[in-house]
């Protein structure tokens, strides 16, 4: 079967996902290692919109790139002598963790690979998310969407708490 | 040299065509690259991305059976509450390395290693 648009776009976004991910893990400077954790983020954004997965593309976007990215730019800049020349971040444990990794990677494409004869190829009819969504959030999900709501706010509370202690001592 | 030729021909034949098996994969190496940060990295926040990365490539998994497999909306509702929990760890693991910064001047979780001064 010839190559469609859709596949193009994903083998883009994969190379680009599967790349900036080795950036972050790998790179010595923690700077590029964060910046390029933007296109990690923007590039699992995509693949939620080529899953027809319209609304958490947008929460993708909006939450990870808007809100926990920036977050982590600024304890990092906050934490790390930046402008210093001791940008520099050692790793520790490196064969181990490759030998760990590349287990646990093995292993799970061993699965994918052995399953993928049964897995379905036909996706599911493509319907609007977000409408569907909000109901469910409302009818089946609400005890653990209150539950969610009160988690980010004591999350909230409790960072504020924990971030301003040491100026009381 | 039979198996490599055999193993080329696999993969090109099964190239072309995305289906739910090549997001599996991505999410695989995702899943991968955050386990080998956390388990690498010295520096606190960026063990903090190796943990999102791991955290992405579960959500992959979760919309790619949410459109592939019978597990429908409920795989994003899940996703969804993902990206809750990562955002609620995130802010508060951001102030305990802020607060273990004020106290030690390193976010290197090497050196942290005493409970009191």
């Amino acid at each position: 079967m010839a190559m469609e648009l859709f596949d193009i776009i994903f083998y883009v976004f994969a190379v680009v996902a599967v790349v900036s991910a080795g950036i972050v893990v790998f790179s010595r400077n923690v700077l590029y290692a964060a910046f390029s954790l933007v296109f990690t983020l923007f590039s699992v954004a995509a693949f939620y919109a080529l899953l027809q997965a319209d609304f958490l593309a947008v929460t993708q976007v909006l939450i990870y790139v808007g809100g926990i990215l920036v977050l982590m730019l600024f304890g990092l800049m906050l934490t790390t002598n930046v402008v210093s020349v001791d940008i520099k971040s050692g790793s520790m444990h490196v064969w181990v963790a490759l030998v760990i990794a590349a287990m646990v990677f093995g292993s799970l494409a061993g699965i994918f690979y052995s399953t993928w004869s049964q897995t379905p190829v036909v996706p599911l009819e493509a319907t609007s998310t977000t409408s569907t969504i909000g109901s469910m959030l409302m009818t089946t999900y609400l005890l653990p969407f209150e539950v969610a709501s009160v988690v980010l706010l004591v999350a909230l509370i409790g960072a504020v708490m924990i971030a301003r202690r040491h100026r009381k001592a | 040299m039979e198996f490599l030729r055999a193993v080329w021909q696999g993969i090109m034949t099964w190239l072309p065509h995305v289906q739910l098996a090549h997001f599996l994969i991505v999410s695989a190496v995702l899943f991968a690259f955050g386990l080998y940060a956390i388990v690498t990295r010295r520096n606190a926040i960026l063990l903090l991305m190796g943990i999102e990365l791991v955290l992405n490539a579960a959500n992959i998994n979760l919309v790619a059976f949410a459109r592939y497999g019978s597990l429908n909306l409920d795989g994003q509702v899940a996703a969804i509450f993902v990206i809750i929990l990562a955002a609620s760890e995130a802010a508060v693991a951001l102030a305990i390395v802020l607060n273990i910064y004020h106290r030690f001047q390193t976010i290197n979780v090497d050196e942290v290693s005493s409970l009191k001064e």
